[in-house]
């Protein structure tokens, strides 16, 4: 009924390939969007932030980033709290260093650092495959997360070895340190979030897009075809590598504000970023901001409702986490295994019959 | 001989037998490939689940008591029994098999024909699953593991070796953890029974059969079923043997499921396929690290353990992609 293509007459080639065809899917995206960025910013608080949208729109970054690499690419990579943790500690190194340049540059350049180590350790995806450079990639995550512990070039000798951000601000508006207001911390997340959005649902449309998807369905077939693997694998590495490190810049500098390397960049960050694109859907924008969700809301669901509704004790919710989203991940590789970007697809299709399916 | 070598060769004899220790968690991990291609990620998990199952069914815990006492008021913690060792491990063994079968009937078999990398992450799930399900049953505490195995240094080869030295004083004769030995004698009678089982039996040979090609196996009368089953109930007793062994040297706890991890640099540098690459992976690694440790480990601020495994895997495989005793690799468009 309201969701067609039919009467959306294309009258230019630009709007032919725009990224939503359909009136409908636009103007709710538009929407949506006018509803993040003018509506959300006024009801948050303190709270709402730090146990939802913040871990929610980070996390998204990072999905996407291994969304590109895992999902359209095919290349299983562990070793996602590593190449986070290169992000953090680049910006960092740049904040602490560059103190007057504008924090929103830093971010940038620590993704950048990061693609510059991820296309390093992508190197031997040209020689190997499948698990064997699944397991390749511990390699980064444990050496990094090693690296950043032992060499205190890298944390600016402090006595603790934790590293911790200072103020920054953007246009005057603190989005690190200590003083930092709700809605600052959320628009500036917000903001990148959307840029890396954009560029990676535009790059994955394009012809980058269809050379990962190539590599990915079979990397022979793609190579006679013409498709240069080298580069194809290396630019995914790259793109990927540059958005998981503005995740970990963000994770660090906004959200957490002091890390200690091994615990928030461990190995258990890896497998919650592959988790969500499995739960959310491998090859799909869509899927790593569902996936994210799920796995942001689904343990602040359970424990508002074990430990505050029923009164459990909090350990016997974190072992239920654990066994839960273990199940969920079996029942949605049984179900389906392309995730909930799937359902979503399907539901989509449902509603251009409706209500009239015949 | 000089010190420094004798040093050398306290870490090597350490390290051969902490690379036996990987051998075992390998191993488990290359009987499942072998017969399914599923890359069971949970290995370790099921290592300590096992563990903590037999240390929780030896003192006549409740499973779930926290759980039940959560949901229902209650205060039950123990039976107030204690089961002797070896029944405990029959008895674990029993919940192995049983979660064999579980595994296979509710996971697998509704996943046969997807991709490898799609098993693998039900693997994964499986692994999480399986964590939460243990620390639910069994409590999440460190728990002793006390099967009788022996503890401490072994002072027999400290004095039969101080000879040595040579007249230094001070040398003491080689140290080596008397679990270590035990655990290295276990490791190759467990390898020598599983070369014998599927040389010599008549599941053995069927689990051979299973391995080299599904669909023929099927056609002459095998029933794929139960040699996966079997494959996981072997795979839970190598689980098993491991955990014993890792839990009695370091507790039961978290940690033991990271073993798994690193047994996959041993699987890589190894090959996936081939149970003596298992073996010769664990020791290398085993060595390796070790060595890494001793000798450069000093210079870049130590606990190199961590990551030497992998990065030496890494290097190796880039120049051996199948490892060094698995199948050459042939693709066809």
């Amino acid at each position: 009924m309201f969701y067609r293509e039919a009467g959306d007459f294309k009258t230019n080639y630009a709007d032919d390939n725009q990224t939503f065809p359909i009136k409908f899917d636009r103007y709710r995206y538009y929407a949506l969007m006018l509803f993040a960025f003018i509506v959300v910013p006024f009801l948050i608080n303190d709270y709402w932030v730090n146990a939802i949208f913040l871990p929610f729109l980070i996390y998204s970054i990072a999905a996407i980033g291994l969304n590109i690499l895992v999902g359209y690419c095919g290349q299983v990579s562990l070793g996602t709290g590593g190449f986070m943790a290169v992000g953090a500690y680049a910006c960092y190194k740049l904040m602490t260093s560059f103190p007057e340049i504008s924090i929103f540059i830093h971010v940038l350049l620590a993704g950048g650092v990061t693609a510059l180590v991820g296309v390093l350790f992508g190197l031997p995806s040209l020689r190997i495959k499948g698990f064997y450079l699944a397991v390749a990639t511990l390699a980064a995550q444990f050496f990094l997360v090693w690296l950043f512990n032992r060499v205190p070039w890298f944390y600016n000798y402090s006595a603790s070895g934790q590293i911790s951000a200072p103020e920054r601000t953007v246009f005057g508006v603190a989005v690190t340190g200590p003083n930092t207001s709700a809605w600052a911390t959320y628009l500036f997340c917000l903001v990148l979030l959307t840029i890396v959005g954009l560029i990676a649902r535009n790059l994955t449309r394009g012809m980058q897009g269809r050379k990962w998807m190539a590599i990915r369905d079979m990397d022979i077939a793609a190579e006679i075809i013409g498709v240069n693997p080298l580069k194809a694998k290396l630019s995914a590495f790259a793109v990927s590598s540059f958005f998981i490190g503005v995740a970990g810049a963000l994770y660090f500098s906004v959200y957490l504000g002091a890390v200690e390397v091994g615990e928030a960049f461990g190995i258990n960050q890896s497998f919650l970023v592959l988790f969500m694109i499995i739960i959310g859907g491998l090859g799909s924008i869509f899927g790593s901001f569902a996936g994210a969700a799920f796995l942001v809301l689904m343990p602040v669901l359970l424990k508002n409702v074990l430990v505050g509704g029923l009164g459990w004790p909090t350990d016997i919710a974190a072992h239920l986490e654990f066994l839960i989203v273990g199940a969920l991940i079996i029942v949605f590789l049984i179900a389906e295994p392309h995730g909930l970007a799937q359902l979503w697809r399907v539901a989509k299709e449902k509603l251009r019959l409706w209500p009239f399916p015949h | 001989m000089p010190e420094s070598l004798l040093y050398g060769t306290e870490v090597v004899l350490n390290g051969l037998m902490a690379g036996v220790l990987y051998a075992l968690v390998a191993l488990g991990f290359v009987l499942i490939y072998k017969a399914s291609g599923i890359f069971n990620y949970a290995q370790g998990v099921m290592a300590l689940f096992s563990a903590a199952t037999l240390v929780g069914i030896m003192k006549g815990q409740v499973p779930f008591a926290h759980l039940i006492n959560a949901a229902l008021g209650t205060e039950i913690h123990h039976f107030g029994w204690h089961v002797p060792a070896l029944l405990a491990i029959l008895l674990t063994m029993g919940v192995m098999v049983l979660l064999a079968w579980a595994v296979q009937k509710f996971v697998f078999r509704h996943l046969v024909n997807q991709e490898p990398i799609i098993l693998f992450m039900a693997t994964i799930g499986l692994a999480y699953f399986l964590e939460g399900f243990g620390d639910l049953m069994w409590g999440s505490d460190i728990k002793k593991m006390d099967v009788g195995l022996p503890q401490g240094g072994s002072f027999w080869i400290e004095e039969n070796t101080q000879w040595l030295g040579f007249g230094n004083e001070n040398f003491y004769g080689f140290f080596l953890d008397q679990l270590d030995l035990v655990a290295t004698a276990i490791a190759a009678v467990l390898v020598i029974a599983l070369v014998l089982f599927s040389q010599y039996t008549k599941q053995g040979r069927a689990m051979r059969a299973v391995a080299d090609d599904h669909q023929a196996a099927l056609s002459v009368g095998i029933s794929l079923n139960f040699i996966w089953v079997m494959v996981w109930s072997v795979a839970g007793f190598v689980a098993l043997v491991a955990g014993i062994m890792w839990g009695a040297k370091s507790g039961v706890q978290f940690s033991l499921s990271l073993i798994a991890l690193k047994a996959l640099p041993v699987l890589m540098l190894g090959g996936f396929t081939s149970i003596p690459g298992a073996i010769v992976g664990g020791l290398i690694i085993g060595v390796g690290e070790k060595l890494f440790e001793f000798t450069v480990g000093p210079l870049v601020g130590g606990a190199t353990e961590n990551w030497f495994a992998y990065v030496l895997a890494l290097v190796f495989l880039v120049f051996r992609p199948q490892g060094l005793f698995g199948e050459k690799i042939i693709e066809r468009v």
